[in-house]
């Protein structure tokens, strides 16, 4: 199996183990993955609240580079926001010959061109659909059989198109997460939203929402996410959060290759848990490795950067 | 700002040159059920429920709307675009509204217009964004002494991680600033 790869720029940053743990895990599923050409940032949820015509042009470049590669015709999105950025343009397109006219009237200026040829995929999807649970299951080392895990779909990956999922009662991360031996904490945030940017502009609203997602999350021993943005808001503030609530709700917040990686026996550098910012003792105590220690404290400092060569071009400081 | 009635449904207009219209025709068809304010995860913090500002585009009343914190408290969950019963973009409404704002500069969304903004800069200058010199430009445009000390502790932790750089960001490409061009000279003309 092969599929084009748009990194993301959270990707590059603070979701590098995002990044990495997609990466082992794809590596280890024997799943080839291609770096697209001079990728460029899908514009998040800031070129949409600014400017309509960018917010679309800016992935309509994205796509266009990759339908100007051979091979795969398949983008591989981990990151929510990314996907649903590029979704829109292939949905939109699709139905709208003219707003596809006026986006080559842009992208001509780089000499490119979008013809809707390329079909563009989470994560999540070609996880549970193109590889699916057996297929994890066969790989499975380490069965996780103690654990209770929470999945997490948030918002952009199921909504507004349903393309692998329902949109509101989402399913398709619990076979993955029966497939590491590991149990589906039912509850009922799955598919609810953690506030995204309000973190940075409306604090006071974000921290409320995810105090809502990390109270129902109490009895699981994780919470498994399929976005970078809902990944940083569970993790990033539980330490305030509790201190507001007069409880403890810090809570382990894994990426879900990272989850499967860890089944998969694949090792904790590879799949960037060094990077986390919240897996707490207790989690590495159910793994069933009291011996084992956390990871050390700024290890990521000498973590390897992906390889700049695989990456298409990037800056000589990328 | 109000102007004639609309003559098929009686409602009354903004003038077509008002950046209210293309909003206005977007929800046109909404039927006050209430279904969007019933799903929003934000509501708590609204003051005006979503139903409402629907009411408040429709008759034109726009010192109302930008008054009101309900469009900027969108965090474009797509909720109630999913379950609206007469299948309405009101995400995309929402956003269309977030754009005047910005565009207008207005004083109350000035802390949302500056981190978009603070993004499209990093964005422009180098075909992708760096997360640091985005939350530089923002404290640095918010001019408040002691608005970054509430995200110092995340910084110091990413930083220790390596996940974030406390070098000045990369010096600017511009890879994209031809793209930047066209849609700016396509958006004067519509």
């Amino acid at each position: 199996m092969k599929y084009l790869y748009y990194q993301g720029c959270s990707l590059e940053g603070a979701a590098l183990e995002y990044h990495l743990a997609t990466l082992g895990v794809m590596n280890a599923a024997g799943v080839e993955l291609i770096d697209i050409e001079d990728w460029s940032c899908c514009g998040a949820s800031a070129a949409e609240a600014t400017s309509y015509l960018l917010s679309l042009a800016l992935p309509a470049r994205n796509l266009a580079i990759a339908e100007k590669m051979a091979g795969p015709r398949d983008i591989l999105v981990p990151c929510s926001a990314c996907y649903l950025n590029l979704k829109k343009v292939e949905e939109k397109t699709r139905e709208d010959r003219k707003l596809l006219d006026k986006l080559n009237r842009i992208l001509s200026e780089e000499r490119l061109q979008l013809q809707g040829k390329i079909r563009v995929r989470h994560l999540l999807d070609v996880v549970a659909n193109d590889l699916g649970a057996e297929k994890i299951q066969s790989m499975v080392k380490k069965s996780l059989i103690n654990l209770n895990v929470a999945p997490y779909y948030g918002c952009q990956c199921l909504r507004p198109y349903a393309v692998f999922d329902d949109p509101e009662a989402p399913r398709s991360m619990e076979r993955l997460i029966e497939a590491t031996g590991a149990k589906v904490y039912q509850w009922k945030m799955a598919a609810e939203c953690c506030g995204a940017s309000h973190m940075n502009t409306k604090m006071e609203v974000g921290i409320e929402l995810v105090a809502h997602i990390l109270e129902n999350a109490r009895g699981a021993d994780a919470v498994v996410t399929v976005c970078p943005m809902c990944q940083m808001n569970l993790e990033a503030h539980q330490r305030k959060i509790s201190r507001r609530h007069h409880e403890d709700l810090s809570k382990t917040i894994l990426y879900l290759p990272q989850l499967l990686g860890i089944a998969m026996g694949i090792s904790d550098k590879e799949l960037g848990l060094d990077l986390n910012l919240s897996i707490d003792n207790r989690f590495y105590k159910k793994l069933d490795k009291a011996a084992r220690q956390k990871p050390k404290w700024r290890a990521g400092k000498q973590h390897p950067k992906p390889d700049p060569d695989s990456a298409g071009v990037r800056d000589a400081a990328g | 700002m109000t102007t004639a009635a609309d003559k098929k449904t009686g409602y009354p207009t903004v003038a077509a040159a008002d950046k209210l219209a293309p909003i206005q025709k977007m929800v046109r068809p909404c039927i006050q059920c209430g279904t969007c304010t019933g799903s929003c995860p934000n509501l708590f913090a609204m003051d005006h429920t979503p139903r409402q500002l629907w009411r408040l585009v429709l008759t034109g009343q726009k010192d109302e709307i930008f008054k009101s914190k309900t469009f900027s408290l969108c965090s474009d969950c797509y909720t109630c675009t999913l379950r609206c019963p007469r299948g309405l973009p009101l995400t995309e409404a929402m956003d269309a509204l977030k754009q005047i704002a910005v565009e207008e500069n207005l004083k109350n969304y000035r802390h949302s217009s500056l981190f978009y903004e603070s993004f499209i800069r990093s964005l422009r200058r180098h075909g992708r964004v760096s997360e640091m010199e985005i939350m530089i430009n923002y404290f640095a445009g918010l001019m408040s002494p002691l608005a970054p000390f509430r995200f110092v502790s995340l910084g110091i932790r990413l930083m220790l991680k390596g996940k974030i750089s406390a070098r000045w960001p990369r010096t600017p490409r511009m890879p994209l600033e031809k793209i930047f061009q066209k849609v700016n000279e396509l958006e004067k003309h519509t």
